[in-house]
């Protein structure tokens, strides 16, 4: 017993005495791209990496994790803990104009493992990249933009996870550009994917859901019904005013035929989404607001529970309070944040009655966060929602605290 | 010090939200303003079966993939009762093709229900030219466990069937055939192999096990060892919900509390119970009855206030839809027990849906649709004054 007390001694003495494998030195930071302005488009390399050596690959990651205290109605779940998200990304430049990148994450704890990024980009010119691989498709702002240490809220937004299905990725091909002049940027990005399925109509949230299909994971080695899903997105940058983003995902979600014979017929999505982001200069402000419309076509001799049309959004408005040396933290900076958000499932009429289809959901989320780095953010939100179901009837109020931390690594 | 400060600060305020945690959360409603919850004094045993058949019945959703349709009329048993509360119109039964004690002549047309919706690539059914039917609302589910411990006799001793007391009031019993697979109770009544039914709108259903087996096949198209045979073929299909869930639902169902009363010492509510025993509303929506023996302890030996007697009353001709179910005439319905009745609009999207098919918008209007055997008490309310219409009405929302 002695012996080995002296061995572990002797052995944790080596341990902290000792220098780390890797010598620090070797590492280095990736430096960013500040060749222009940057664009939701740029985000997925828009993001600290880490270099070995001469290595040509380059590491990165992001981790959050969270407590809250959320109460429905009077009746909670208690305190809970969770790790949301932890996710790893390694990216390659395997020629000056040849990259590729990888996201993988694992979600509250291992529950869900995805690849949510593996592409190769080959850039012909700035204006002409082919992507290849499993892509992000772009709808909106947050499905391309979603590292959690960027956001000043443990929850990502109802209406980017449950209106529509981000994180969203799909294997496919496609294009991407971008131009800048001295004031202004543009970028356009165009994909054929493998699509949605008929979970979109037929699933356990009773209502049209496209987040769904998510829970497809042949869709990474299989269209769902052999037609592609379109996804596009234009976007153009002001120095001074911001950028605005339009796109569109669309295709048929059902499988309309087996072994050559009819099924159904095609039925097809549409999103189409609009988002914006800008600093107010005078207040330095952040503003960043997403907005989507989904039209989906479902069978009429379907329920009504299933939603023709379906939309929502968000504003997050941030607000830097304090810009200082904090605990030793050379910038670190205070926030004070507001999210607004609103989805409505199933934007109708009752065939019935005539009186309209609630099923909406409307919640505000006040925050303070603090930043010691730019990469790292601990935030402090408190939630309330309102979920009213489809008939209309009086809410379901949801309230609490949350308490987390996101940072890149 | 700034650090110091600061530090105290940060743990002044990560004291103070963990301590108001408990005051910032949604307060919950008021007991009495809710139709679901479970009866007091069930076990720990008992609250788990609880939540189990709350989780079946109002988050498990039917997808064609674990069995839905392919003809149905909707995809979750919540999705007719949200909270526990009366239905809307969105969900609303189509009943057809039996016009008489002779039972039901569209069984082979896809009697007794229609199934108006359908799954993709499916064509959902369509009511057969020329057969009677009649559209049913949703119910509420509270109190259904008090309901099915009342004893028969206790039903039986308010049957009048020949009126001989003469109070123009005659409500019979709907003598039904058991399925198979309903256990005869010890104390069950029985005449000519028929035995009592007390749910429904034509009270053609023995108990909740029968409630939940058809309404999971008729209303979803699943089926269960219970009630086997698929609602689109026709055909005896394996079971696409468990017994245990069945089970369960059925003691989620039976355990369900019955509806509190609010208000009940208000001036007005006071004065509108005493008029509504004045003008005989009481003489079919008995107010009290006392349970039975029960299996489940919190449901024995209770008295309980449904507002109804579960019997058959002639309702008038303008009730009359020309369909029926068991030994019950076109125009008979079972007395709805009024229980909840306040808190309907709180399930139906703001407003009244009611009658057996929601056609009355108010209570006011559903009082004067009765007729039939509720014509003498119709005359008498309209002879109340405002005032008193009002103390009755704000009695009726009160239960």
């Amino acid at each position: 017993m002695k012996k080995y007390i002296l061995y572990s001694a002797a052995l944790l003495l080596f341990a902290l005495s000792s220098h780390a494998q890797i010598d620090p030195s070797l590492l280095r930071r990736v430096p960013k791209d500040s060749s222009g302005m940057q664009m939701n488009l740029d985000a997925v390399y828009n993001r600290p990496f880490l270099q070995i050596g001469k290595l040509p690959v380059a590491l990165g990651g992001y981790a959050e994790a969270n407590y809250q205290y959320l109460g429905e109605d009077g009746i909670t779940e208690g305190h809970q803990f969770q790790m949301r998200r932890l996710t790893l990304f390694v990216s390659s430049a395997i020629s000056k104009r040849i990259k590729f990148l990888t996201e993988i994450e694992f979600e509250d704890g291992t529950k869900e493992i995805n690849i949510e990024f593996a592409s190769i980009d080959i850039e012909m010119s700035p204006l002409l990249n082919f992507r290849g691989g499993v892509v992000m498709n772009p709808i909106g702002a947050f499905n391309q933009n979603h590292d959690g240490p960027k956001w000043e809220f443990v929850d990502r937004p109802v209406s980017a996870t449950q209106l529509l299905p981000a994180t969203w990725s799909n294997v496919g091909f496609g294009i991407f550009g971008k131009k800048f002049t001295k004031e202004w940027a543009y970028a356009y990005e165009v994909y054929l994917t493998n699509g949605f399925d008929d979970q979109v109509i037929a699933n356990t949230e009773n209502k049209t859901f496209l987040p769904a299909t998510k829970l497809n994971k042949d869709r990474f080695e299989e269209s769902f019904n052999g037609s592609p899903m379109v996804t596009a997105k234009a976007a153009v940058r002001n120095r001074k005013i911001g950028e605005v983003g339009l796109s569109y995902m669309g295709g048929v979600y059902n499988k309309f035929e087996e072994d050559g014979l009819m099924l159904d017929k095609k039925r097809k999505l549409h999103v189409v989404a609009v988002d914006f982001n800008t600093t107010i200069p005078k207040t330095n402000t952040a503003v960043n607001a997403e907005w989507a419309w989904i039209n989906v076509d479902v069978p009429s001799t379907y329920t009504e529970q299933f939603g023709h049309k379906q939309q929502g959004g968000f504003i997050d408005l941030v607000q830097p309070v304090l810009k200082k040396r904090m605990f030793g933290f050379e910038k670190a900076v205070l926030n004070v944040a507001l999210r607004l958000e609103y989805v409505d499932w199933n934007n109708g009429r009752f065939k019935s009655t005539g009186g309209t289809i609630a099923d909406h959901l409307f919640a505000f989320v006040p925050a303070v966060s603090w930043r010691p780095t730019a990469q790292t953010v601990l935030r402090l939100n408190y939630r309330y929602q309102l979920k009213t179901d489809l008939l209309g009837n009086p809410p379901a109020k949801l309230g609490g605290i949350q308490f987390g931390f996101a940072t890149y690594f | 010090m700034n650090k110091q400060f600061l530090f105290v600060a940060g743990f002044m305020l990560a004291v103070t939200v963990y301590v108001s945690c408990t005051k910032i959360l949604p307060k919950a409603p008021a007991d009495d303003e809710l139709l679901d919850g479970p009866v007091e004094g069930l076990s720990p045993e008992q609250h788990a079966r609880f939540i189990a058949g709350d989780v079946a019945f109002n988050d498990e959703v039917f997808t064609p993939a674990t069995g839905l349709g392919p003809v149905f009329v909707a995809t979750s048993c919540g999705t007719c009762h949200a909270g526990d509360g009366k239905g809307h119109p969105f969900t609303m039964l189509t009943r057809f093709g039996q016009t008489d004690a002779t039972g039901n002549q569209y069984l082979n047309l896809g009697g007794p229900q229609l199934q108006h919706r359908a799954i993709p690539g499916f064509e959902p059914e369509q009511l057969p030219a020329g057969a009677a039917f009649s559209k049913f609302m949703p119910p509420a589910n509270t109190g259904l466990g008090f309901v099915e411990a009342i004893p028969d006799a206790s039903i039986l001793a308010l049957a009048d069937e020949n009126d001989l007391n003469g109070d123009g009031i005659s409500g019979r019993v709907n003598w039904i055939n058991l399925p198979s697979y309903v256990t005869v109770p010890a104390n069950a009544v029985q005449q000519q192999g028929k035995y009592i039914g007390r749910f429904g709108k034509k009270a053609a259903v023995f108990n909740l096990l029968q409630q939940t087996a058809n309404a999971y096949n008729q209303d979803m198209g699943i089926t269960s060892l219970f009630e086997a045979k698929d609602t689109y073929s026709g055909l005896e299909i394996d079971p696409e919900v468990s017994t245990k869930t069945v089970n369960d639902v059925v003691f989620y169902l039976q355990t369900l509390k019955a509806p509190i009363q609010r208000n009940k010492n208000d001036a007005d509510v006071l004065a509108g119970n005493m008029l509504f025993e004045k003008i005989a509303c009481a003489s079919c929506h008995t107010p009290s009855f006392t349970t039975g023996a029960s299996i489940i302890a919190s449901l024995a030996n209770k008295t309980i206030f449904p507002f109804s007697d579960f019997l058959l009353h002639d309702m008038g001709t303008g009730l009359d839809d020309g369909y029926t179910e068991g030994s019950a005439l076109t125009a008979e319905w079972r007395t709805p027990p009024l229980w909840g009745l306040g808190l309907s609009r709180n399930s139906q999207g703001g407003q009244y849906f009611l009658m057996h098919d929601g056609r009355a918008k108010s209570i006011d209007e559903a009082i004067l649709l009765h007729g039939g055997e509720a014509m003498q008490t119709k005359q008498k309310y309209l002879q109340l004054t405002a005032d008193e219409k009002r103390r009755l009405i704000a009695f009726l929302e009160s239960l």
